[in-house]
C-alpha cells in the first residue's frame, strides 16, 4: 500500500524539508520501516529502540489515533493519510 | 518576536479565563516565518488539571489541517498559569515539543492577565517581545 505521511515541522529536516512524504507498507509499522529506509534519522524520532511508539508522539491514520487501534500493527489502506504530531503538554 | 492579531490575543486570554479553575491550552496558527499568529485554536486540556495541560491530540490534528488549508502552520502553543507567574515551568521546558515554536503563557495570578512568550531550545528559555497588532 502506498500512503501519504504528514510530518510535523520539527521532523521535516530529516526528509529534506518536505511536509508530506510517500511511503509503502501494509501496516503503520511497515510504513515507518519504509520511511526509515528512505529518510535515515526520521524513524528514530518516532519509534523507540524497543520498537514501540514514542510516548510524546501521536500518530493518526485519518482521524484515528493508532493507540486506540492496533498501534504499529494498524493496517493502512492504499492512499491513506498518516499524520505524525508531537504531544503538546506542559504545566 | 511574536506578533498577535488582535482577535488572537482576545481569544487566547478569554479561553484561559474560560478554563478556570483548570489550566487552559490552545494552539496558535499563522505565518511561522513572520512570527505572526493570525488564528487562535482553542483546545481542550485533556489533563483536566490546574497544574498540567495536554492539548487534545485530535484537536491538534484538526488545527494542523486547518492551518495547512489556509496556507499557514501551527507556530506555537499557549497555556494558562492559574496562580503562578507567566514563566515556563520545568515541566513546560521538559515537554516543549518543537524548538521552532513560540511558547505563550497567560498568567491569571493577578487582577489583570499577563501574557508573555518564550522560545525554548535545548532546555534554554529565551523571552521574546509580544506585540498585539492593530489589525
Amino acid at each position: 500500500m502506498s500512503v501519504e505521511v504528514r510530518l510535523p515541522t520539527m521532523l521535516r529536516a530529516h526528509a529534506g524539508g518536505a511536509a508530506t512524504v510517500q511511503a509503502d507498507g501494509e501496516t503503520v509499522g511497515q510504513v515507518f520501516e519504509d520511511l526509515a529506509a528512505r529518510y535515515p534519522g526520521l524513524a528514530s524520532q518516532v519509534i523507540t529502540d524497543d520498537g514501540t511508539l514514542h510516548k510524546f508522539v501521536n500518530v493518526y491514520v485519518g482521524d484515528d489515533d493508532i493507540r486506540y487501534l492496533d498501534k504499529l500493527d494498524t493496517k493502512v489502506a492504499d492512499g491513506a493519510s498518516i499524520s505524525i504530531l508531537p504531544a503538546v503538554a506542559g504545566g | 518576536m511574536l506578533r498577535l492579531a488582535p482577535s488572537v490575543h482576545l481569544e487566547m486570554v478569554a479561553h484561559c479565563y474560560d478554563g478556570l479553575p483548570l489550566e487552559a491550552c490552545g494552539l496558535l496558527g499563522g505565518d511561522a516565518a513572520a512570527g505572526k499568529a493570525m488564528r487562535c485554536y482553542r483546545t481542550r486540556n485533556v489533563a483536566d488539571s490546574a497544574k498540567l495541560y495536554t492539548v487534545d491530540p485530535l484537536e491538534h490534528l484538526r488545527a494542523d489541517r486547518d492551518a495547512e488549508s489556509r496556507g499557514s502552520s501551527i507556530l506555537g502553543v499557549f497555556h494558562s498559569h492559574t496562580h503562578t507567574v507567566a514563566y515556563p515551568s520545568p515541566t513546560d521546558v521538559a515537554q516543549a515539543p518543537d524548538p521552532a515554536w513560540h511558547y505563550v503563557i497567560v498568567s491569571l495570578a493577578d487582577d489583570a492577565p499577563v501574557v508573555r512568550s518564550y522560545r525554548i531550545v535545548d532546555g534554554n528559555i529565551g523571552e521574546e517581545p509580544v506585540v498585539v497588532e492593530s489589525q
